[in-house]
């Protein structure tokens, strides 16, 4: 009976700290908190926030992104955008959010759909005309003097 | 003169002339804003300013704009710092308060600013009618798609963003848009005689 009781209570004893690791004690020693930004986490999400931001035109400058921006305008909405992917959203829900309040002129680089096409294909274009033109113009200057030699 | 080159070379330049030319007849500044149509967005900013009888707020209050829903809202985004919002102060300041005790508020965000210089700035301008709400870190601002100061939002009376003036908004605006939006708020069966 003695024995039975003393392995109860060892068995409580190894048993109790597990208990109170509860569900985290899946996780690596020295791991903080959960809700604890650690400095990883931290500067992913900098990371997240400065790609996001690098494609939101500033509305108070000249061509500059909020990212690249001083201006209090831009940082207010650095914040934003921070804010808005800690809160769980996915870029591109954060860029749709500026989307909807400002228009696709937010956008650095416009979507490549509809008339914003041109803005993408019309450089495309005008390189292919370009060497089309020095492909004629070279194969006139070397086609010129065989056609006059037979003349 | 080869005029089949000639006439290539004006029919391939005319295009990028036209499209030049209509390019200087656009002003770069005016950037038109997807809000009107669209639903106002919410906001709850507290009173810094209170106004003047019978407009005036309670300093410290919160004004919610789901709570001014069934009423015409002008939401006016202004900054002490800002030259172009002197122009419209009393003419903003003066229209208000020919329409107070109709079912329409107009309402004050202070933009990128203190209270403190905006309070100090609004008796220097000899007062306003209307109360004027702080916006910090320019929430509501951006939620608006503000791109400076001073910009006017107006709101139906079913919370729908109806225009949006940029610059100094006058009184012939003003009017003609309040106006408007009450007369569609009556036919829509809001109230007429309602002050807050």
């Amino acid at each position: 009976m003695k024995r039975a009781v003393r392995f109860v209570v060892v068995a409580a004893l190894w048993a109790g700290p597990l208990a109170s690791a509860g569900p985290g004690q899946g996780a690596p020693a020295g791991a903080p908190p959960s809700g604890v930004v650690t400095p990883a986490a931290d500067s992913a999400l900098e990371a997240r926030t400065s790609a996001v931001a690098s494609q939101l035109r500033c509305p108070v400058c000249q061509g500059l992104s909020i990212q690249a921006s001083p201006s209090e305008l831009a940082q207010q909405m650095r914040s934003v955008v921070r804010d808005q992917l800690t809160a769980g959203r996915s870029p591109a829900d954060v860029q749709a959010y500026f989307v909807s309040k400002y228009g696709e002129w937010i956008l650095l680089s416009p979507a490549p759909r509809g008339i914003n096409l041109i803005v993408y294909a019309l450089p495309i274009l005008l390189v292919l005309g370009g060497l089309l033109v020095v492909v004629l113009a070279v194969r006139r200057w070397t086609t010129a003097p065989a056609d006059s030699a037979t003349h | 003169m080869n005029w089949r080159r000639a006439s290539l070379g004006v029919a391939a330049a005319l295009p990028v002339i036209a499209l030049l030319a209509w390019g200087m007849t656009r002003d770069p500044k005016d950037i038109p804003s997807p809000l009107p149509g669209k639903s106002a967005p919410s906001f709850a900013l507290s009173v810094f300013a209170p106004g003047q009888q019978p407009l005036a707020r309670t300093v410290g209050d919160t004004v919610r704009l789901a709570d001014l829903r069934g009423q015409v809202v002008v939401l006016n985004f202004w900054a002490s710092w800002c030259l172009s919002c002197r122009d419209e102060h009393v003419t903003l300041s003066a229209v208000a308060r020919q329409y107070a005790g109709k079912p329409i508020q107009f309402l004050g965000v202070l933009y990128n600013d203190e209270p403190v210089s905006g309070t100090a700035w609004i008796k220097e301008m000899g007062g306003q009618s209307y109360a004027s709400l702080n916006d910090p870190g320019a929430r509501t601002a951006i939620d608006y798609g503000l791109y400076g100061v001073p910009e006017t939002f107006f709101l139906d009376v079913h919370g729908r963003v109806a225009y949006k003036q940029t610059g100094p908004a006058s009184a012939q605006v003003l009017a003609r848009v309040a106006d408007s939006l009450l007369a569609v708020a009556e036919k829509d069966g809001a109230p007429t005689n309602r002050n807050r």
